[in-house]
């Protein structure tokens, strides 16, 4: 349990909302990432997993805090010189966290999402004493073979896990984990309903840290705090305001500043996006009879999310962000990418076609997690937006 | 060296002169192909799988081939600046903008036509092989298939047969392979041939053996042969006629032509002064002015991962089991291009190794903007390869594809400090 100094706890009867979301953001901004040491100064210890996606569940079975490496707009002092030119920026200031002793880990993993990110967990085994290693999650999705490995897959992960955690893990260990995991991805969905549904009840910055934070404290503290809070905000006194429905697409790996969430939100309603879609990769509950590890496995290629790390014929990228769109009832997109980052970069190719034979506007922008200026983009924006409401 | 290529002048330079010839009529291949309407397998270097698709007959275009030859002939810039006008950033691999351009032009290339896919087969050592046959999915509407290595887990975390985790990791192969010969089958309408497959793997073998001689004669002092230079002749050869006849026997004049320069005392450049390897992908927009940088001071490449990496881990010498092929190649694949994707993170123990046995001077790393794969961890090798080492090393950037990204005099003044500094390391070491 993280203390209550850090942030609000549930339950949190009789504070304002307003007064809980800003202690909230204040912790998710604090780049010191005080819920992590504060997990460890409690004994605990933690499993840095690089994006997109992870299976969480594994590592709180064994009683490890699973940490979401996800960068931090922190300056590269460190890992800077492990480096080339040419990269994106959410690669430098993850190992900036743990070379600077900002994050103390037990266990580094990272799944080879993009040639960059492919070579974190060799880099970020030269500099550390701890472990670090590679999930190979399947990059043929399509494969009938791919359940079964990456079933045995998470069974090497939970060898290595169980060393570090000093204790054996069971099925109904995991079975317990998987079940919190459930309702988190239930709350998680219901959060992202209020979105779609009332995106006045919440801001686009709100939202991302209510789910970020999920990703750096115990999933069930997680849960505790979206159970408390998710009525608070739906009763929330607020009204519609003249603001475009758009989806935020680009969030994958790298996160875009909250400033930048904060100066879309000044003219748009972001109805559905990508931010952080590994916390929310699996899209149903994954079922608690069986076995719990092919469960999960088949939960990752099954019922799961899309983006552009992950090829699978069954989901075709462009299709899929139709149907988001669709979905959230948006009227326009915001198409991003992480400067640097290749498969975004790639995609927002297949992406802009795909919007233009559907004749849906869309705005192109890149952004970098370290980024403090955002008055160019938010006057560009507000001429696409009124570009939509003038038509 | 004049006096011996006398002696046998149709053994000395064969290697780069057939190796010419066979792209020559490589080349001339796929443009008959293209001609005639026909369509082709599109492949890459690491992971070909040239084993299976032979024995379909399908013809094969290697695009990070074509790409380099349009840099290598200097007119990689038209194809980026073609792909950019569409709309695909600066910023991503140039081998795959300069082949959406060519596809753009309906194949066209310096070196004759480049036939459109039928299907691509990919691995994913690079993960922008998926990138790249998502756009061809789109443009053609082809098939596409990943089939999917895992790749050693953490350092020195390789597994072996026999152990549980490599098992899994060989049956998930091995279950690729055959969903791959089923659609080989269903596109070709032709019965897949055990047999046909054992001869293509025995000639594979002859190759990999050759490969894995070539590189280790070049122990020899002098250098037998320029690993960045006469290397990447030998290499396209390795990888475009991966499993033919003609390759094997390339392969085994090639042995015998280092061999005798080897035992003739015949070097690649008239005074080697200093023994190098080359970390990286080379610099094609520059090609051969790039390798004079270093020849210039009586540099000579004796390795470079590039021929470790860019072989899909060939180099490690696996030969396939011929009395159980489908076995062996699934566990040939998973070991092969395994140590490709070691040679590019987890390259630096390899050179540490070397250091002794090729007689190193220094080592060149050369990371590019065009290719994150090769080139996101090489400055954290090189600061691993320099605490373990005395040896000086040398760090570049540039690009394999983009001239506007490549500054010859800036390289040319780092390069001779370099050398500089390796002529005063030995006049020092000489005093004593």
């Amino acid at each position: 349990m993280i203390s209550e100094t850090l942030l609000p706890i549930a339950p949190v009867d009789g504070r304002p909302l307003d007064d809980i979301l800003r202690s909230l953001v204040d912790a998710f901004e604090d780049t010191t990432f005080p819920t992590v040491a504060d997990w460890r100064r409690q004994g605990g210890k933690v499993v840095g997993h690089f994006q997109v996606y992870f299976p969480e569940e594994i590592a709180h079975a064994a009683g490890l805090l699973p940490f979401k490496v996800r960068g931090a707009p922190v300056e590269a002092v460190h890992a800077e010189s492990r480096f080339g030119s040419y990269l994106c920026s959410i690669l430098k200031t993850s190992l900036e966290l743990a070379l600077a002793g900002t994050v103390e880990l037990d266990l580094f993993v990272s799944h080879p999402i993009c040639d960059a990110a492919r070579n974190l967990a060799a880099v970020w085994g030269r500099n550390v004493a701890y472990p670090c290693e590679i999930l190979y999650l399947p990059q043929n999705a399509n494969s009938r073979h791919a359940p079964a490995y990456l079933r045995d897959e998470y069974g090497r992960l939970l060898r290595g896990i169980e060393a570090i955690a000093g204790r054996a893990v069971g099925e109904q260990d995991l079975r317990r984990s998987i079940a919190v995991f459930n309702e988190n991805r239930r709350l998680l969905r219901r959060l992202y309903a209020i979105k779609r549904q009332s995106p006045w009840l919440l801001a686009v910055d709100e939202a991302y840290v209510l789910t970020a934070l999920g990703g750096m404290i115990p999933r069930d503290q997680h849960n505790d705090l979206l159970r408390d809070l998710l009525p608070m905000i739906e009763a929330r006194p607020a009204h519609p305001q003249d603001k475009i429905r758009v989806v935020f697409e680009g969030g994958f790996c790298e996160q875009p500043p909250l400033d930048l969430l904060r100066a879309i939100g000044q003219t748009c309603y972001v109805v559905d996006d990508d931010l952080l879609i590994g916390l929310r990769w699996l899209l149903e509950d994954v079922p608690l009879e069986g076995d719990p590890l092919l469960n999960l496995a088949v939960a990752y290629l099954e019922q799961s999310s899309y983006s552009p790390v992950q090829h699978d014929l069954r989901k075709p990228k462009e299709k899929m962000l139709l149907e988001r769109i669709r979905a959230s009832g948006a009227q326009a997109v915001i198409l991003s990418a992480a400067k640097m980052c290749e498969p975004g970069l790639e995609d927002q190719v297949g992406y802009a076609r795909a919007l233009d034979e559907a004749a849906l506007p869309y705005f192109i922008s890149e952004f970098e997690e370290k980024m403090t200026s955002f008055d160019q983009l938010q006057v560009q924006l507000e001429t696409f937006v009124e570009n939509i409401l003038f038509a | 060296m004049t006096e011996l290529v006398s002696v046998r002048p149709e053994i000395v330079g064969r290697g780069a002169q057939d190796g010419a010839r066979l792209f020559r009529e490589w080349f001339q291949g796929m443009t008959d192909v293209a001609t005639d309407g026909g369509r082709a397998a599109y492949v890459f270097v690491m992971g070909s799988l040239s084993e299976v698709l032979r024995v379909f007959d399908y013809p094969m275009v290697f695009p990070e081939i074509h790409s380099l030859q349009t840099a290598v002939r200097r007119t990689s810039l038209e194809y980026l600046n073609q792909a950019e006008d569409v709309g695909f950033s600066p910023d991503i691999c140039g081998y795959v903008k300069a082949d959406i351009a060519l596809q753009l032009r309906h194949g066209e290339h310096p070196m004759g036509r480049i036939p459109p896919p039928r299907l691509a087969v990919l691995t994913n050592a690079c993960n922008t092989y998926i990138k790249w046959a998502e756009i061809w999915e789109r443009m053609y509407q082809i098939p596409i298939f990943t089939l999917d290595i895992p790749g050693t887990r953490k350092a020195g975390g390789q597994t072996w047969p026999g152990n549980g985790d490599f098992e899994n990791d060989k049956r998930y192969v091995a279950g690729q392979l055959q969903e791959l010969i089923a659609i080989c089958q269903e596109q070709t309408g032709q019965r897949f041939d055990i047999d046909r497959l054992r001869q293509v793997m025995a000639d594979t073998n002859t190759m990999v053996r050759g490969w894995r001689r070539v590189l280790e004669l070049n122990a020899s002092r002098p250098g037998v042969f320029n690993a960045l230079t006469d290397g990447t002749i030998y290499l396209g050869v390795s990888n475009a006629f991966r499993g033919t006849a003609a390759g094997a026997r390339y392969f085994t004049e090639l042995v015998e032509e280092m061999e005798y320069k080897a035992a003739h005392g015949i070097g690649t450049i008239p005074d080697e002064k200093h023994r190098l390897i080359f970390v990286g992908v080379p610099c094609y927009p520059i090609f051969r002015r790039f390798n004079e940088l270093f020849t210039e001071w009586g540099g000579i490449f004796v390795s470079s991962t590039y021929l470790w990496f860019a072989s899909g881990g060939t180099n490690l010498g696996f030969e396939y089991d011929l009395s159980r092929p489908l076995d062996s190649l699934a566990e040939g694949v998973l070991i092969s291009v395994r140590h490709a994707m070691d040679s590019m993170f987890y390259q630096d123990r390899a050179l540490v190794e070397m250091v002794e046995r090729f007689q190193i001077d220094g080592v060149v790393y050369h990371p590019i903007k065009s290719c994150r794969t090769t080139s996101a961890g090489l400055a954290d090798n090189r600061r691993a390869f320099m605490q373990a080492t005395d040896i000086p090393s040398l760090f570049i950037e540039s690009d394999m594809m983009d001239p506007r990204v490549v500054s010859e005099a800036q390289m040319k003044n780092r390069i001779d400090a370099f050398f500089e500094g390796l002529n005063a390391r030995r006049l020092q070491r000489a005093a004593g």
